[in-house]
């Protein structure tokens, strides 16, 4: 087993009983089926041959997006990945304007010329998904830079998955963020791949002596507990929000599809055994729902609601997208200068 | 060499023709504009290696770290990609960096924050994002610095829609080109000739800005067309003057910008002399000159004598042997020879 065996126990994140508490959770529950209902319906619109291209989803990692950005401000930046839908449904994206970037449609958050890939939504501090691994990276460096600069007290989150400690950029971004404490938190994804090779074929020493070796403060999580990730997030924003330097988060998760939604084939790589276990074993939304029945603070009742909910907003996301127009062929060659 | 350009009537400065004009360096006009930028915009900064105290190798920058401070002139890492992406980063949240490659041949390190994130940014966003970076690097070879440290590679990011590309070769350009990048809204990258930083001309003391995509004919004439980037456009004065003496009017035109490229003086200078060269230091294959000549080929083919020619650096990395070097370049010989040559006088 891989997932989990270094990763920190639960941290005690205060009472379970407050009012608060409960609607902190039972939120992130709402967010995190939002995202996997979200990718359900991406991965159907690819199999039915109704999204161009490909889609990177997220389905498994839902409790490191909504964590982390549970723990920013609306105005704090985020940068993504290819594999961006969770975070930019957690940091407040609308899902009909999310369906209609992916179909390459008029009202999509790039007017269809971002794609799944692209998607940056600056309302909410979205700086971007992008799809050179490890291309944000300095990139958040920068905002993290430019924010301090002007005198705000921003946090930047750059995420990025287990394939992006292989470039080289990232280490000239971490150097800077710590000499400079810059107000940064890169949150690594470990879902255990670099697209089809499992990480211990690319990566040699530790993943978190990376971080370490710039002075960078590092904790290790369990990606698949959004309390314990919301809990360290919290703690290392408000942090660099106090002007005391980036972090750097080492979060455990895995991602229950292919590297894309045409990645069906996976034995070459990773076992069916592997997979079951991490929908089984270590699912995030299944361990919050049952940690919140266990402490009283949600019923079989508020899950069906917040399903039914969230099933209709994404039902009729698909269905705005689907009848939205293409952009007009006009937009081509629009906004390649400012 | 000291040149006025003879087009200034169409720059946006201040008091015309009764304007002081007085007489500086190359590297004094780049280091004036930075420090007239920075003190109209605070958020204009100065991030490279060794650009504070050191003023860079080649002390373009010297003493703006002691009006700015080292908040706003920062000394980097040696780490190329990482500036030019931070750079970015900060463009994107408000700020207006002014991101310093030593050498044109380092930017290859950061060739993916330029391509694939500054030039980027603003499509991808469907217009949302901005990059209001500026990259300054430099080009040019004969300083005896070998194949790492003499390339002109500015043909790179002119091939890449989102970026503009700015080369100025004249103190006066050199600041009225690099105070519009700045103000841009987009990425530019502007490459500075790094043998020309003590050349000496004109520059108003009044402020003004050169607009991008304006070319300037640097000397008119009425035989030839020579159309010469940067380091060349000298190159190409020298070439006027030995051909003036065989009775051949040579008129030399800089464009000032390889994009936005000001395609209309370009073609309208070859349809009145009906013969054109185009000289360009980087390497002359998929280089500036073969866009330039396509150009001019297309737009005044009515009008044209002889075919377009075209000299850039000869196809092999610098070498450094300075007898070696030197054979590399365009130089006033060569190109006066093939301009004999395009006018039937050789």
């Amino acid at each position: 087993m891989v997932y989990s065996e270094t990763s920190k126990s639960v941290e005690n994140v205060g009472d379970a009983g407050s009012v608060d508490e409960s609607k902190l959770w039972i939120r992130a529950y709402e967010q995190m089926l939002k995202i996997r209902v979200f990718e359900e319906h991406v991965n159907e619109l690819y199999r039915n041959a109704k999204m161009p291209g490909l889609a990177h989803l997220y389905t498994g990692e839902e409790a490191v997006a909504v964590g982390v950005c549970e723990a920013l401000r609306r105005d704090d930046y985020i940068t993504s990945t290819h594999r961006g839908h969770g975070h930019c449904l957690a940091k407040g994206a609308s899902i009909d304007r999310m369906f209609a970037e992916l179909l390459g449609k008029e009202p999509g958050y790039c007017r269809g010329k971002g794609g799944s890939m692209h998607i940056a939504d600056q309302e909410t501090g979205n700086l971007g998904a992008n799809a050179i691994v490890g291309g944000s990276t300095a990139l958040a460096t920068g905002a993290a830079m430019s924010s301090k600069m002007r005198g705000t007290d921003q946090v930047t989150v750059c995420f990025f998955g287990d394939g992006a400690l292989g470039q080289g950029v990232l280490y000239e971004a971490m150097n800077m963020a710590s000499l400079w404490k810059l107000p940064v938190i890169y949150v690594c994804e470990n879902n255990l791949y670099n697209e089809y090779t499992h990480f211990s074929e690319t990566t040699a020493g530790e993943m978190d002596a990376r971080p370490k070796a710039f002075g960078i403060h590092t904790e290790e999580v369990d990606g698949q507990d959004v309390r314990a990730v919301y809990s360290i997030a919290h703690r290392l924003v408000e942090r660099a929000r106090r002007g005391e330097g980036p972090a750097f988060m080492l979060c455990n998760t895995y991602r229950y599809h292919g590297h894309h939604v045409g990645d069906i084939q996976r034995s070459y790589y990773r076992s069916k055994e592997e997979e079951q276990l991490w929908m089984t074993q270590r699912d995030p939304l299944q361990l919050l729902s049952s940690w919140l029945v266990e402490q009283h603070l949600a019923d079989l009742e508020t899950f069906e609601q917040i399903e039914q909910r969230v099933r209709a907003e994404v039902a009729a996301g698909v269905e705005f997208a689907l009848t939205a127009p293409f952009p007009d062929p006009s937009e081509v060659d629009r906004d390649v200068y400012a | 060499m000291s040149m006025l350009s003879t087009t200034a009537g169409q720059e946006s400065y201040g008091s015309g023709r009764d304007q002081q004009m007085r007489e500086i360096t190359f590297g004094q006009a780049i280091r004036e504009a930075l420090a007239e930028e920075m003190r109209r915009d605070p958020k204009v900064f100065i991030i490279g290696e060794d650009v504070a105290e050191a003023g860079t190798v080649f002390k373009v920058l010297t003493g703006l770290v002691d009006e700015f401070g080292p908040s706003r002139v920062i000394d980097s890492p040696i780490s190329e990609a990482g500036i030019t992406g931070l750079g970015v980063g900060a463009a994107m949240t408000g700020m207006h960096p002014v991101v310093d490659i030593m050498f044109g041949d380092f930017i290859g390190l950061a060739m993916d924050q330029i391509v694939n994130q500054a030039a980027k940014v603003h499509y991808m966003s469907g217009g949302k994002l901005k990059v209001p970076l500026v990259v300054r690097t430099t080009l040019g070879a004969t300083r005896r610095s070998a194949a790492q440290h003499s390339q002109s590679l500015h043909a790179w990011v002119s091939h890449v829609p989102g970026l503009k590309v700015a080369l100025p070769s004249t103190p006066y350009d050199a600041k009225g080109l690099l105070k519009t990048a700045i103000r841009d809204g987009n990425p530019v990258i502007y490459f500075e000739d790094k043998m020309m930083y003590q050349l000496k001309g004109l520059v108003p003391e009044d402020e003004y800005t050169i607009p991008f995509g304006v070319a300037d004919i640097k000397r008119p004439g009425s035989d030839i067309s020579i159309v010469a980037t940067s380091s060349m456009v000298h190159v190409a004065l020298a070439a006027a003057e030995i051909l003036d003496k065989s009775g051949i009017s040579a008129e030399v035109i800089d464009p000032r910008t390889t994009f936005p490229l000001d395609k209309q003086t370009l073609v309208e200078s070859a349809k009145k002399t009906s013969r054109a060269i185009v000289i360009d230091e980087g390497y002359e294959r998929y280089g500036v000159t073969a866009e330039i000549a396509s150009v001019i080929a297309d737009g005044a083919f009515y009008y044209l004598d002889a075919p377009v020619k075209r000299m850039g650096a000869m196809d092999v990395p610098v070498p450094f042997s300075p007898v070696l070097e030197d054979l590399t370049v365009p130089t006033a010989t060569s190109v006066a020879e093939l301009a004999k040559t395009l006018c039937g006088r050789s």
